[in-house]
């Protein structure tokens, strides 16, 4: 016998677990161990697939996992406590700086090396698998601390003030957390992509 | 005149607070006049959008307004 649902039920395992890498490679980047990703992410699978009447056709099934993933990460992040250093995040921050430095001439504008040029559109970089390979690599570079900040903000979504009552960072801290990881990864990409890119 | 580190600490606070008017004056003054600033903030732009993307969001937001 056809049981419908057990149909429909079928087709929407088969599609989240299209997307169980990406899922995977994401929650790996938060937590930073790799056996409590796997053990969110297959949590998230089964609320994704339990309350699949959710979410509004398949083009935003890959959307709605993910948002469900998030939302645990989040908890968890929360449950685990204390997941900023403090001091680490300091000494993070003087070496950041040191190489934030070394871009601006005395005058502080940007020195001829260091001057940003144009990169190719968002669209066809996004779309190329090695530009994810390089991403990943330069997320990787991050100072932990520093990249525990950047992921809250830019992964998970959280606005500043949020990030401030989690972790107990000021405004202003997080404000300088973020400016440092996004200088750093723009000049790993610089660096490892785009400059490589040009020179193809 | 702001210098371009002023400018790009600004860029970067600007995808995550908005900016006051001053500072906006400021900032759109200096990016209509340095290729350096307004390729910086573009690429602040694409670490935005390979973020989301990697989170399987769709689209990017901003909290940029010039």
């Amino acid at each position: 016998m056809d049981d419908p649902g057990a149909k429909v039920d079928q087709e929407v395992a088969a599609d989240l677990s299209g997307f169980r890498d990406d899922l995977l490679r994401f929650a790996v980047m938060q937590l930073r161990d790799r056996s409590l990703a796997e053990d969110v992410v297959q949590d998230a699978m089964v609320a994704a697939l339990e309350g699949k009447d959710g979410f509004a056709g398949q083009s935003s099934l890959k959307t709605w996992v993910f948002s469900i993933l998030r939302h645990k990460i989040i908890d968890l992040l929360r449950r685990r406590g204390r997941e900023i250093r403090f001091t680490d995040l300091a000494m993070e921050g003087v070496e950041l700086d040191d190489a934030i430095d070394t871009l601006f001439a005395d005058n502080q504008r940007w020195t001829p090396e260091a001057r940003p040029g144009a990169w190719e559109s968002p669209e066809e970089t996004l779309s190329q698998q090695q530009f994810w390979v390089v991403f990943r690599a330069c997320l990787d570079h991050l100072p932990e601390n520093t990249a525990r900040i950047f992921m809250m903000r830019e992964f998970l979504d959280m606005e500043v003030a949020e990030i401030g009552e989690r972790t107990g960072i000021s405004a202003g801290n997080c404000h300088v957390v973020l400016y440092r990881a996004r200088m750093k990864l723009r000049v790993c990409l610089e660096r490892e992509w785009f400059t490589t890119e040009e020179k193809r | 005149m702001m210098t371009c580190k002023h400018v790009t600490r600004l860029l970067s606070e600007a995808r995550d607070r908005p900016l006051i008017l001053s500072e906006r004056m400021g900032l759109g003054i200096h990016l209509f006049m340095c290729s350096g600033c307004r390729h910086c903030g573009d690429q602040m732009d694409l670490l935005r959008a390979a973020c989301r993307h990697a989170g399987g969001g769709e689209g990017e937001k901003t909290h940029l307004t010039l």
